[in-house]
């Protein structure tokens, strides 16, 4: 009934036929995923409502992204790759502190985490990461300091060290020695994949699991393998609301809803489709062969994002440590 | 054609009017566009105290990148200057086929968005590029080491040299050359004596132009310099990493330390200009 | 002022003379060859690689118009206001003298010594949620940063000093006598400028405009720190280039920076389509 009315009004000319404007701020490698996304509800929603739904998007390193948000970038949506940036968003009064509660899951509708991507055939027989730190071995990762991807690279690599030698001394020496490995250090995800897929540069790459997968089936096929390593850390790109650019616009609603679509088995398969790992068990059962057994730990472990941050990237942190320690 | 000049200073009494109209003008747009936003900029690296100030840029790895920017930009500007004069020379004195063309292509570095000439040359000279590929069989590594920063620099600075000297070689002419070769001197003579000083003005403003513009550049260099800390690690790198952590203060003292060398670099060649000028006029 | 056709002294041609040209004219076209036809080619190789209607396709999607559409309007609002100011600017410091006049010229080229992330970040911290006038804006419902007038603004700063500086020395050269004359008789000021200033100045004052224009396009750091990158809203051609390289899709990303190339290969047949009207020639 609401639907004739609406199309009634447009026919009319009125302006009170809704076309509803979202913007979502992200971070690099979601541009895909979102597409498939936007599609989707959109087309649900104007099912459901009647309402015309556009959604604008916005990517880039996810650190960039926040800052954005935080000097005005009036996004009704972030969706970005880790905790501690919505935090800082969080931080200037833009949403509530407690926004990770808000929905399941950690507020993360999906999760990935680190593997290691290598030429075919696996010529430098990588298996683990204590492989990354042999003599000879080129090892490609972006720069921590200006990427979110390198952050998780970073700390899956030290979870591994902590726990393989038994103590912060060990893990500090086991990343030194990798990150002598490291000839070029990309200020982007996506650079790195580019300087080890078309640059040919390097023995492994470290990646998000969604990009290698990427890398495999759509950059070159028959040129990498994925290689999993006994642990790794998992990664959960979380999202939320901006509950003030949201008021503003009046989009709060639809902005909720769009965030809690994701939890649903019909974004959940494209979520998986987009080589992200589902929350949804029933979903996850169907792609299992996409996503191999890995033994994960959390940023739990790190004590959460902030104290990450602060001890591992901070200006004269450990990263830092690990290169003036030359 | 010089001589007219030889009054020096401008006389106090202006008969030409708009000084006070284009003057008004000049410093109120001045202000707007440029100085009310470096004035932001210097004001929040302010609120560190000049304690907090000095222990943001006083680190090791700063000193680094501010050098590795620094001697960069220097070492691909010296490389523009002869690159610069032969084809500004070449394209307003002799028949080059294609004379149009190559004049146009000039100005590519300009319009081609940083990042494209970054991926661009990273694609040439990379290990497995065109030119990388040769120059590696010759034991030169260029991508990822200051050399390809330098690479990037020259090519981004390359306008700079070409475009100021042109203007000044085409309103040069061939009367003083005429003059000195008539006179006895040799065409070798001729050059460094009669045309080079003539052009030292546009050399050294192009020069301060790719210097200045180079030295802050980010977007080609970053995807061919590897950004390796303390190696091929680029100040305006570290601005950005001090931003994704949320430290403006710190990437505005980062800036600020930036814009002093600019600011000196640009004063001295002003003055060194100035005082060119006046002994060309002499 | 124009170019002296009076033959080159035939007086001494050695062989060594008599060679010269040829080997400057090669000399530059290898070294224009290698640092710009190679970065050119393969800008366009990599544009053509999958043929010419994928490269039609990349240039008619909708985000690539409204990319074209805002660098457009960026040009068009910011190279005229720089040519303004930069005759403005060229009036006041070369025909006069004044205390300070040094200052003012070393401020003009000041925004050429900014790195490109600063001139973004600027204006950040004027105009962004925490900046100095950012309440103030909000209150008004203004938007400067991640809008048109960012863009705009960040643009303006970058390509600030192009105009200006090409022509403070060749006015500078030229002194005032011409000026004078003409005012003593009896042409007023206005006169004066456009009749005997202007086409004084008239290559150089193309040169910068050309500059400007060019470095206006492609001007990409200090735009990527205001523009927000939304999609078809606020993204210019040159952070449309980045986007599309960082989805993998590099023959549209090379497609979009050729048209970029093609764009100042444009403004340069102006500038020739001009020098032939005009009746200037080289030699």
């Amino acid at each position: 009934m609401r639907r004739i009315f609406t199309s009634a009004l447009l026919l009319g000319g009125a302006a009170t036929a809704a076309t509803i404007t979202l913007l979502n701020v992200s971070y690099d490698p979601t541009r895909e995923l979102y597409q498939d996304i936007n599609a989707a509800f959109a087309k649900q929603w104007q099912a459901k409502t009647g309402d015309t739904l556009k959604i604008n998007a916005s990517h880039g390193g996810s650190g960039a992204q926040a800052r954005s948000v935080i000097d005005g970038l009036e996004a009704d949506i972030v969706t970005l790759a880790l905790a501690y940036d919505i935090d800082a968003i969080a931080d200037k009064g833009l949403l509530p502190e407690n926004w990770q509660k808000r929905l399941p899951y950690n507020s993360s509708p999906y999760t990935s985490t680190i593997v290691f991507l290598v030429r075919q055939g696996n010529p430098k027989g990588i298996k683990d990461w204590g492989d990354l730190i042999k003599p000879g071995v080129q090892v490609i990762t972006p720069n921590p300091k200006t990427s979110g991807g390198a952050r998780w690279n970073f700390l899956a690599a030290w979870g591994w060290a902590q726990k393989k030698y038994g103590g912060e001394a060990g893990a500090k020496d086991y990343v030194t020695k990798l990150f002598k490995n490291v000839p070029v250090l990309d200020s982007g995800a996506r650079g790195s994949t580019t300087t080890f897929v078309e640059r040919g540069i390097g023995d492994v790459l470290l990646a998000w699991e969604n990009e290698a997968l990427l890398a495999t089936r759509e950059l070159g096929v028959g040129k990498f393998q994925i290689i999993v390593p006994s642990v790794s850390i998992l990664a959960e790109p979380p999202v939320t609301v901006v509950d003030k650019n949201a008021a503003k616009h009046g989009t709060a609603k639809v902005a909720q809803a769009y965030l809690q679509y994701l939890y649903t088995a019909e974004a959940q398969e494209i979520i998986a489709k987009n080589f992200y790992r589902p929350r949804s068990q029933d979903v996850a059962t169907k792609y299992a062969a996409q996503f191999p057994k890995v033994n994960l730990f959390s940023i739990a472990q790190f004590g959460g994002w902030r104290a990450a941050q602060k001890k591992f990237f901070a200006d004269g942190g450990v990263f830092d440590q690990v290169y003036s320690g030359r | 054609m010089t001589s007219r000049l030889s009054s020096g200073r401008p006389a106090r009494r202006h008969i030409l009017p708009g000084l006070n109209l284009t003057l008004g003008y000049t410093l109120l747009y001045l202000s707007v566009i440029v100085l009310i936003p470096l004035a932001a900029l210097v004001l929040k690296a302010a609120g560190l105290g000049l304690d907090g100030f000095w222990a943001a840029i006083n680190t090791p790895r700063v000193w680094s990148a501010l050098r590795v920017s620094f001697l960069t930009a220097l070492a691909a500007s010296l490389v523009n200057l002869p690159i610069g004069l032969v084809i500004a020379w070449t394209l307003t004195r002799y028949r080059v086929p294609g004379r149009r063309l190559v004049d146009a292509l000039i100005d590519l570095p300009f319009a081609l968005p940083t990042a494209v000439a970054g991926i661009t040359l990273t694609t040439l000279l990379s290990p497995n590029g065109w030119l990388g590929a040769p120059l590696l069989e010759a034991g030169l590594r260029v991508a990822y080491t200051p050399l390809g920063i330098i690479v990037a620099l020259i090519f981004i600075g390359l306008p700079f040299v070409v475009r100021s000297l042109q203007p000044v070689l085409e309103d040069l002419g061939y009367e003083p050359e005429e003059a000195a070769l008539s006179l006895g001197a040799t065409p070798s003579q001729t050059f460094a004596r009669v045309i080079l000083p003539a052009l030292y003005p546009a050399l050294l403003s192009g020069f301060t132009l790719a210097l200045a513009r180079t030295i802050g550049e980010y977007g080609s260099v970053v995807f061919i310099s590897g950004n390796l800390p303390f190696k091929t690690e680029i100040a305006p790198l570290l601005i950005v990493g001090k931003l994704e952590q949320y430290d403006y203060a710190g990437a505005a003292a980062v800036a600020v330390a930036m814009l002093v060398i600019s600011v000196t670099l640009l004063l001295a060649a002003n003055s060194a200009q100035a005082r060119l000028g006046r002994r060309g006029q002499a | 002022m124009t170019t002296s056709k009076a033959s080159v002294p035939q007086l001494r041609r050695t062989r060594l003379q008599r060679w010269w040209p040829t080997f400057m004219v090669t000399l530059t076209l290898i070294l224009v060859g290698l640092l710009l036809v190679l970065p050119l080619l393969v800008v366009l190789i990599t544009a053509f690689r999958s043929g010419v209607g994928p490269y039609l396709q990349a240039l008619q999607t909708p985000d690539t118009l409204s990319a074209l559409r805002l660098s457009l309007l960026t040009v068009l609002i910011v190279v005229p206001l720089n040519t303004v100011f930069g005759v403005s600017a060229a009036w006041a410091t070369a025909k006069f003298d004044f205390p300070g006049r040094s200052l003012l010229l070393t401020l003009i080229d000041l925004p050429l010594a900014v790195s490109p992330v600063i001139s973004g970040l600027v204006y950040v911290l004027l105009f962004g949620r925490q900046g100095w006038l950012g309440p103030w804006l909000e209150a008004n419902d203004l938007k400067i940063i991640f809008a048109p007038a960012g863009i705009i603004l960040a643009t303006t700063f970058v390509t600030f000093s192009y105009v200006a500086r090409e022509l403070i020395p060749v006015m500078q050269a030229q002194g005032k006598d011409d000026e004078e004359a003409a005012l003593t008789l009896g042409a007023s000021g206005w006169q004066t400028f456009t009749r005997v200033t202007l086409p004084n100045i008239r290559w150089a004052l193309l040169y910068g405009v050309i500059m400007c224009n060019a470095r206006a396009l492609g001007e990409f750091g200090a735009v990527s720190v205001v523009s927000g990158k939304i999609r078809g809203l606020t993204n210019t051609l040159p952070l449309h280039v980045e986007i599309l390289y960082n989805e993998y899709q590099t023959v549209a990303a090379f497609a979009v920076a050729s048209l970029l190339a093609l764009f100042a290969l444009l403004t340069l047949g102006l500038k020739a389509l001009i020098e032939s009207r005009t009746g200037h020639s080289h030699p």
